[in-house]
């Protein structure tokens, strides 16, 4: 699969309600970011967890995020980089 | 109890008192160290794998330090070429310095710490870790308290590692979420111009490799 995103587009983390094994933490969900980093593709960690073996692969990304964004109160100068499945990641324009 | 050498999660190569009660002094608590001991017997039991593919594992994974990552860090502070390479894509360039392997450890990145941006990385939904060039995690690093704090408080956390920085230096905590792991080349310290590759190996710490602390140059010796 190609990637979707490039460095510098601005993205949203899906909010979804994911409760069996992933890889993209709740305290993410529903934030914005920007593409710091496209990776390669990865089997999808939710199949293989299921012994499946995780086709599609989905591109990886690091999106950096402003810590604002994240916890809604402010940190000096801080930001916090994840790295994130694009099957989770939505354009925010 | 049995002294069992076999036994993976014993530290090999030192010295001991062999009626010491071992999983207690190894910090493991009985009933885990019973479930290894059942998995591991019955996964060899089972041909998924040799005691011998154990024991070879093992001391792979024994070999792994972080003076590998330090013999890295100090070849890249005094090779700008290497330390593109490094930057760009870390296995190749890692794998062709110390001769090592690396095709069968994940994917890593090394981010690179300024003057304007210090790293430091962590794994908040597990205790993911860049061990083909640091070896197995400091028990701190995979501690909830680490991993909730470092995105939540990351300069009191850093403060707690005396690593206190201007505000005008960006903080970048590295959650290593995915399939990625990350090692940080630390800022080189101030006055250590004069010094040879082999001396700056001598300075470069597992903490700074992690991000939680930063280099200081020490007074010398008198």
């Amino acid at each position: 699969m190609k990637p979707f995103f490039s460095p510098g587009d601005k993205v949203k983390v899906r909010a979804a309600d994911v409760t069996t094994h992933c890889r993209t933490p709740h305290y993410l969900r529903g934030k914005r970011g920007v593409v710091a980093r496209v990776f390669g593709a990865f089997p999808n960690p939710e199949a293989l967890a299921y012994h499946r073996i995780g086709v599609p692969y989905q591109p990886l990304y690091q999106i950096a995020f402003d810590f604002n964004e994240v916890w809604g109160r402010r940190e000096r100068n801080t930001v916090i980089t994840a790295d994130i499945l694009q099957h989770w990641l939505e354009r925010d324009n | 109890m049995t002294h069992d050498h076999s036994h993976p999660q014993h530290d090999h190569g030192h010295d001991h008192d062999p009626h010491a009660p071992v999983n207690e002094a190894h910090g493991v608590r009985p009933e885990s160290a019973l479930l290894e001991r059942a998995l591991r017997e019955l996964l060899i039991e089972k041909n998924v794998f040799t005691a011998a593919d154990l024991q070879r594992q093992i001391e792979l994974t024994e070999s792994r330090n972080p003076e590998l990552g330090a013999q890295v860090v100090a070849h890249a502070w005094t090779d700008p070429q290497y330390k593109a390479r490094l930057l760009t894509d870390a296995k190749p360039a890692i794998e062709s310095f110390l001769g090592i392997d690396l095709n069968l450890t994940p994917a890593l990145t090394v981010v690179e710490n300024t003057r304007e941006r210090h790293h430091v990385i962590c794994c908040t939904l597990c205790s993911c870790y860049p061990r083909a060039v640091l070896g197995i995690p400091p028990a701190w690093y995979k501690s909830a308290e680490y991993r909730a704090r470092v995105v939540a408080e990351p300069r009191a956390v850093l403060a707690e590692f005396g690593t206190e920085l201007p505000d005008d230096v960006e903080i970048r905590v590295v959650d290593s979420t995915a399939d990625m792991r990350y090692m940080v080349l630390p800022l080189r310290p101030r006055h250590t111009e004069h010094m040879s590759e082999a001396e700056l190996v001598t300075l470069i710490t597992r903490d700074a490799m992690i991000g939680v602390t930063v280099l200081v140059l020490s007074e010398p010796r008198r």
